[in-house]
Order: structure tokens, then C-alpha cells, then sequence
């Protein structure tokens, strides 16, 4: 058990905080730093812009997609060198949270299953931030049960047809390709009639309309599809395969989501710190500090789980279901915190126009953001079934479905 | 950077649990339960021959040498067999105490012995109610003579010897207090049994008249080996509640697979099922909190204080979620005598109370993280 760095790794600290101190883009570090979940906007720029620029400068000096082969636009480095550069790079790390699902599911994917010719064309303009991805799988009908989708692909000549719709689909308003799940056999039981494919967003038939989110952004997107070809070349693995596909975009995406989800408790240790209550500062007074307590040992806990998953994974150990616990913890967490800290404020946490809200907007932002952080990537229940059942070995849920083919299965909960 | 414990320590864990399931079985452990012998005796005899006792004892004091990181190894078995023997006392406090504190005559002669299974030790701290602190202890000490009550003492009644706090002075501060070596088979001491929550591990009162004690460090100096004495205990004990938060889980686990209602197994039910979701949970984030506090015990990092701090909260916490919700998942059988799941409810509660409460440590984490912000 050693937190100390190696020589190799503290060489490696040193070069990665070198090139960051004279590269980062500096003028935005401390309105990145202040930013939390829900509120990661910057005043004076477009984000996306700031962000594919600084993007583009790693990549061109080989900082970008660090644990992707060098062939593919990465660096080839080890998972803990991974953990290190995330330390440096510190708050403009926040930038990158906008390729995430190409970064992190996409590309993992596309990796495992697309062809090598495809995977050195599309790979590396997605590692450098030039190209965005997202992931085109939840449907009205299909979020948990995504093996429930109705978007079909029809086979014509060497293309397939697309024709459906998705929802909830990240950043489909400015991606240029997405994966995309549909239904290729509706006679065979649900997850044996799906097929992956990648796409190019662009492609004549697709329509994308942005959603007015709970918390007043839109994010996510809903996507139409009217009589999209796609060639055959750009399917992802076996025709019917889909969900096995699927399956490793979704473990990724675990582990992608997981290590980099907040928490909310830094922000409020901070801010307790500085707030004066009617009997004196809050970190003085003993019910405060009993709940900082607790948020502090669930942060801690999951930070060490995450370095602990990453120790396995510089063995040769393949990330496992367990990593599901740090959406889950970090998901309720994120909500309590943000709860609390209005409650901190009083009738005044209410108010969010500008002077009053330096400080309670924050936690606003969070609370208004923190119940799609309950849903995306997977809900907590479904979270919870993932880690009974499969890190504990618990039946599965029973499902009247299994073994219906997809076309006689109800649709309608009531009537 | 490695988070992991090495191969040999995972080998070493084995061995203590094979060790333990052959020595401590459930029904070894209610024989103490039912209160037929204050301790198992044979089970520590076992220990000692194991080199369990001594692990983290210098070689030249009759240990194994190995370190705390294999110490952690072996607490976690202890607590998931739930072991009736007075370890922690023994070897987390009082063995602690004399490593930081010990003159080398005073080391010369307790460590060998505890390492060898011969002595057990202790850590008298408590006077009644309240946490560790300064103004909680009133036993007095003059001239080298102790006068006063402690209780509840952990494994007092079978303890040979204690380290006992005592005030020293009368400014009000952490430098009234001082530290002093009984030999409780000395004379000077009377032992009295109290009954509690977990009978595995006794609890008892003991009363100094005119108590003749040597020092044990340096006068004054007290209440700073103390707190040292607790973090360590914090960590050591944290992975006790690891091994029993995890038994727990497990024991509810197999009978989810076991137990069969409403024509299926109680474990596809999804409110049982996320009920050991959540256990699992609990339990892995106290396991990752408790290997930073292994870490930081073993390096002795500037970061003990709240490493040790923040692996006690959670583990207390698991331990007790754990312990509560396997009952739960027994329905009836979990609430009888026969079945095991009381004994890690009670221990996972005792323990929660052994080294301050959770309160307390709360308390004392805030401080330690608002110390290290502000430095
Ligand atoms: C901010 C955000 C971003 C997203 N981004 C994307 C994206 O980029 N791409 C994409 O494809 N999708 C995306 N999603 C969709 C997301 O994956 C789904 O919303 C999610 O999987 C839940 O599906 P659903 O919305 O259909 O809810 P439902 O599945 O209808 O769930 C409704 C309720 O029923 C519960 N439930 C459902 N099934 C079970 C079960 N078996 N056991 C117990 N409870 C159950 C759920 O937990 C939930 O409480 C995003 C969602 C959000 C909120």
C-alpha cells in the first residue's frame, strides 16, 4: 500500500505540470474553479469553443485520451498516470467533461468493435476534441429497459434504413457522429433482434430537437430518424449482436460517469467554513458538524474506492459492476448536500438573482442538476440491481419478456 | 502509487481466516456469550502461537516484526469471526501505548509478554459518561500513587496490567494529564464485571486506592499519546467493523439465496436486494476510508489524524447498517437467539461506543480537516 508516487510517475507529475502551467487556458481557471455541478457555463465564452481548443492543444502535444494507444490519438499511459494528469490538470479538467460520452463510451466502443480502418479515420478526431460524438440509445419507450427500442434498421442493398426516434440524447445538438442501438429483428425476443451502428449526424433524415431540461438548460436532445441510410461497413459488431455491444459501452460508461461524478462536499465544506449562523460561525456549530462529518467519510470513501478500482485496473484487472456505486453514492449525495446548504441559508437560500445568489446560486444550480444525475447513465435502482446481482450474485429480476418475441410484447402500462 | 494490500499480506489474510473458521466457530464464540468463560481461551493461546499477537511488535521485543499494514490484515478476520478474546485491548491499545510511550525496561518487559500470549493489557480511559476529554478524567495521581475509579475498563476483569490516565495537574489543559503502567495484579486494585451490550468482550470497573504505577512517558505528556493511542486504535478497530460489515452482508446474502416466500427466493425481491445493495455499499466505501487510515497507520503520515478519523465514522457506521439490515433479511429467525446475526448487532454496537462515539469523532474530524485547510 504506497500513495507515493514512483519515480517514473513523479517524472511524469513534473512534465504533465510543466506543460499545463504553460499551456492552460489561464483566464478561465478560477470561474472553472468555482464551478460545480449544474453551473459549469463560463460568462465571457462559449465553453464548447474554450473546451475543443484546449482539447486540440493536448492533443497536438500528446495529452489527450491518455490510456488510448498512441495510433488512435492517445498516449498509451497507464491508468495511474491517468489519475496523475487528472491531479494537475485540476479545474480545467472540467473542460473536458464536454466529450465525455465520445471519450468515454463512444470511443471504448468504437474500439472494441469497429474496423481498424475506421477506428484510425474516427478515433483520433474524436480524441482531439475536433469531432464530438454522442450516444443515440434511450428511447420514449426504452431508458432502463434500453433493450425495449423500437428505431428499426432495415437492410437495402449494402445500407440500412433508419427510421425512430431517440430521447434524452447529450450533446446530439452539436455532435457530429453518435452509436446508434436499433431493432433489426422484431420476431425474436427483445435482446436478440438489436444492432449497433456508428453514424455520421449529418446524414440526410436526421433531425435533432433540443429539450427544455428541469433545471432550465438543454443538454439533451431528441433525435429523429426519417429514412437514414447507413452503410454497412459502419455496423458495430454482428447483425442481431447489438446488445452485447451495448452492453460493453454501458460498462464503460459506468466507470466514465463513476470516477468523475461530484459530490457536492467540497463546496459545502467551504462554504460552512466562511458562513456565520445566528449563534456563530456554522463549522463551529455541532449539528453542522455532524452532518459535514458524514458527507466527508462518503467523498473520502469514494475517492479511495475509485483509486482502489485503479490500483485493479494497473494489475491487468478489467473494470467490474462494483463501479457502480460511485454514481450511486455520489447521485442522493450531491441533492442531500444541495438541500442542506439552502436550508443553512434560510428563507434567504431562495433567491437566485445576482448579488444574493454568489453564494446560495451554487448549491441552486447543484440541487436543480442533481436529480438527473439520479437518472442518466442508469437510475440508482437500476444501479442497485446491478450491484446485487451481479457483485453479489442475486437472481435476477423476473422478466415476463425474456422469451416473447419483441412484436408480441404489451406496450401500454394501463388500458 | 498502489492502493492495494501486497500479495504476501493477502496471503497472510487467508491464513488468519482459515485459522479462525477452523478456531472460532459461531459456537466456539457463545460459549463466552453465554457467559462460560470470560474469554476464549484456548483462541488466544492459538493467536499467540500464530504470531498474530506480536505481528506489529519489534522482533527485539518478542514480535513478529511484520508492521501495522499486516496488523490491519488480521484485525479485519478478527472482527469477521467476530472473535471472544481481548484483543483489541491488548493489542491495539495497550501494546500501542507502550510502543509510543515505553521506557525500554517497560517495553522489555509487556511486549514480550503480550506478543507470547502471556499478558493481557489494557487502556484505562473512561470514568462514567462522556468522550475522550482532558476534563473527563479525574483520577488522580501523586507521587506515583493512583486514587480513583475507571469504568467501563475494555477487558478490565482479565487484564494483567493497564495503562491508566490520570490527572497530574489542575490548569484545566491537556497537560494535566499523564499516563501511568499498573500492574493490576499488583495489589492496590479492586476488578469488578459490569454486564453489557456484548458479553464476547467484557467490560469492567476498576477502582485504584493508594495505587502504587509507574509513569509511562513523560509527565504531562498524556493526553497527546492518548490521542495517538485512539487513532491508531480508530484504524485498527475500523478494520474489525470492515470484517464484521462484511460477514454481515454475506450472512444476509447466503440467506436471501437460501430462504424461499411467495414461491421464489426472498433475494429476487427487489426491496431485499437493494436493502444488500446498500450494504454492499456502506461496506466498500468504510473498506476504501480504512486502507487510507492503513496507509497513513503504517507510514505514519502527517494525515493519521484524519485518516483515523474518517475510517472510524464510516466503518462504525457500516458495521452497524450491516448488522442491523441482516437481521432484517432473516425476518423472525433473525431475531432469535439460535441464529447468529445478534451477535455482530451487538458487537457492531459495542464497538461503535469503545473509542468515543460516533459524535465524538465526528467532532473530532471537522477539527482535523479545518486544521489541515488552514495550514
Ligand atoms: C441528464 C440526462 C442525460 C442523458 N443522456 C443520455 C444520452 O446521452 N444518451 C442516451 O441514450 N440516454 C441518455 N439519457 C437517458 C437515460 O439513460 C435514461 O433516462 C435512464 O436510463 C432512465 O430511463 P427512463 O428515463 O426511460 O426511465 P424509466 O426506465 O421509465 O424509469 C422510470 C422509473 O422506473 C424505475 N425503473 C425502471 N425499471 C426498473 C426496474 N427494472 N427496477 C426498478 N425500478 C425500475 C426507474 O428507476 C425510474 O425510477 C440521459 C438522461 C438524463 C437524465
Amino acid at each position: 500500500m504506497n500513495f507515493d508516487d514512483t519515480p517514473q510517475e513523479a517524472e511524469f507529475r513534473a512534465t504533465a505540470r510543466a506543460w499545463i502551467g504553460a499551456n492552460a487556458p489561464k483566464q478561465y481557471e478560477e470561474e472553472l474553479r468555482k464551478s460545480s455541478l449544474g453551473r459549469t457555463a463560463l460568462k465571457n465564452a462559449n465553453i464548447l469553443e474554450v473546451a475543443k481548443a484546449w482539447q486540440k492543444k493536448k492533443a497536438d502535444a500528446g495529452w489527450a485520451c491518455l490510456h488510448w494507444p498512441k495510433e488512435y490519438g492517445g498516449r498509451g499511459s497507464s491508468p495511474i498516470e491517468r489519475v496523475i494528469w487528472q491531479q494537475e490538470e485540476g479545474p480545467f479538467g472540467q473542460l473536458s467533461r464536454m466529450f465525455i460520452i465520445g471519450h468515454g463510451m463512444c470511443g471504448p466502443t468504437m474500439m472494441a468493435f469497429a474496423r481498424e480502418e475506421h477506428k484510425r479515420t474516427y478515433l483520433p478526431p474524436l480524441a482531439s476534441g475536433e469531432k464530438v460524438w454522442c450516444q443515440l440509445f434511450s428511447e420514449p419507450a426504452g431508458g432502463s429497459d434500453v433493450a425495449g427500442l423500437r428505431t428499426r434498421a432495415e437492410k437495402d442493398g449494402d445500407d440500412w434504413v433508419i427510421n425512430g426516434q431517440k430521447i434524452w440524447t447529450s450533446g446530439a445538438h452539436y455532435s457530429d457522429y453518435g452509436i446508434l442501438l436499433t431493432r433489426t429483428d422484431p420476431t425474436v425476443p427483445k435482446h436478440k433482434g438489436l444492432t449497433m451502428f456508428f453514424l455520421d449526424m449529418k446524414s440526410p433524415g436526421v433531425e435533432v430537437r433540443p429539450i427544455k431540461q428541469a433545471s432550465g438548460a438543454s443538454d439533451f436532445n431528441e433525435v429523429y430518424f426519417t429514412n437514414v441510410r447507413i452503410p454497412d461497413h459502419q455496423r458495430l459488431g454482428e447483425v442481431g449482436d447489438g446488445w452485447n455491444v451495448s452492453l460493453t459501452t454501458l460498462m464503460n460508461e459506468r466507470s466514465a460517469i463513476g470516477a468523475a461524478v461530484s459530490t457536492g462536499f467540497p463546496e459545502l465544506f467551504e462554504y460552512c467554513s466562511s458562513l456565520m449562523l445566528d449563534d456563530g460561525p456554522a463549522i463551529e456549530d455541532r449539528a453542522v458538524r455532524s452532518k459535514l462529518a458524514n458527507w466527508a467519510v462518503k467523498a473520502s470513501g469514494l475517492k479511495y474506492t475509485s483509486m482502489r478500482a485503479i490500483s485493479a485496473l494497473s494489475k491487468g484487472e478489467r473494470p467490474g459492476p462494483e463501479n457502480s456505486i460511485g454514481k450511486l453514492v455520489a447521485g442522493s449525495m450531491i441533492q442531500d448536500v444541495a438541500t442542506y446548504a439552502l436550508d443553512l441559508q434560510g428563507a434567504s437560500g431562495v433567491i437566485s438573482s445576482a448579488e444574493d445568489a454568489e453564494l446560495a446560486g451554487r448549491f441552486q444550480a447543484m440541487l436543480l442538476r442533481a436529480p438527473g444525475t439520479r437518472v442518466e447513465g442508469g437510475t440508482d435502482e437500476i444501479m442497485r440491481n446491478i450491484i446485487a446481482e451481479r457483485v453479489l450474485g442475486l437472481p435476477g429480476d423476473i422478466r415476463v419478456d425474456k422469451d416473447v418475441p419483441f412484436n408480441k410484447i404489451p406496450t401500454k402500462g394501463r388500458g | 502509487m498502489n492502493f492495494d494490500f501486497s500479495d504476501d499480506q493477502k496471503q497472510l489474510r487467508d491464513q488468519a481466516r482459515k485459522f479462525l473458521a477452523e478456531k472460532c466457530s459461531p459456537k466456539a464464540v457463545r460459549v463466552v456469550l453465554d457467559g462460560k468463560a470470560p474469554y476464549d481461551k484456548e483462541l488466544w493461546k492459538g493467536l499467540a502461537e500464530m504470531g498474530f499477537l506480536g505481528v506489529a511488535i519489534p522482533e527485539e521485543f518478542g514480535g513478529a516484526g511484520a508492521g501495522h499494514l499486516e496488523l490491519c490484515v488480521i484485525a479485519e478476520e478478527m472482527g469477521r469471526a467476530n472473535a471472544p478474546v481481548p484483543f483489541s485491548s491488548t493489542v491495539y491499545l495497550a501494546a500501542e501505548a507502550l510502543l509510543i510511550a515505553g521506557s525500554d525496561a517497560q517495553k522489555k518487559k509487556w511486549l514480550p509478554a503480550i506478543a507470547s500470549g502471556e499478558a493481557i493489557g489494557t487502556l484505562a480511559l473512561f470514568e462514567g459518561k462522556g468522550n475522550p476529554a482532558p476534563k473527563n478524567v479525574k483520577l488522580t495521581a501523586a507521587n506515583g500513587v493512583l486514587n480513583g475509579v475507571k469504568k467501563p475498563v475494555a477487558d478490565g476483569a482479565v487484564a494483567d496490567f493497564a495503562v491508566v490516565a490520570a490527572r497530574t495537574g489542575s490548569s484545566g489543559r491537556d497537560g494535566d494529564i499523564s499516563l501511568f503502567l499498573v500492574d493490576l495484579k499488583a495489589g492496590g486494585v479492586e476488578v469488578k464485571s459490569l454486564t453489557n451490550l456484548d458479553p464476547t468482550r467484557g467490560q469492567a470497573e476498576i477502582a485504584f486506592k493508594d495505587c502504587k504505577a509507574e509513569p509511562l512517558g513523560a509527565a504531562g505528556e498524556g493526553w497527546s499519546i492518548l490521542t495517538q493511542v485512539l487513532d491508531r486504535a480508530a484504524v485498527l478497530c475500523a478494520f474489525e467493523q470492515v470484517g464484521g460489515s462484511d460477514r454481515a452482508l454475506e450472512m444476509g446474502r447466503d440467506y436471501a439465496l437460501d430462504r424461499i416466500a411467495f414461491g421464489r427466493q426472498i433475494g429476487s425481491f427487489q426491496a431485499v436486494k437493494h436493502m444488500l445493495a446498500d450494504m454492499y455499499v456502506s461496506a466498500t466505501l468504510a473498506r476504501s476510508n480504512s486502507y487510507y487510515g492503513a496507509w497513513a497507520l503504517s507510514t505514519n503520515a502527517a494525515e493519521l489524524p484524519e485518516a483515523a478519523a474518517a475510517a472510524r465514522i464510516s466503518a462504525t457506521q457500516a458495521f452497524q447498517h450491516c448488522a442491523k439490515n441482516n437481521i432484517q433479511v432473516h425476518g423472525g429467525m433473525g431475531f432469535t437467539w439460535e441464529f447468529d446475526c445478534h451477535m455482530y448487532y451487538r458487537r457492531a454496537n459495542a464497538m461503535a461506543l469503545g473509542l468515543g462515539s460516533l459524535t465524538y469523532w465526528e467532532d473530532q474530524l471537522i477539527d482535523r480537516m479545518r486544521k489541515k485547510n488552514a495550514a
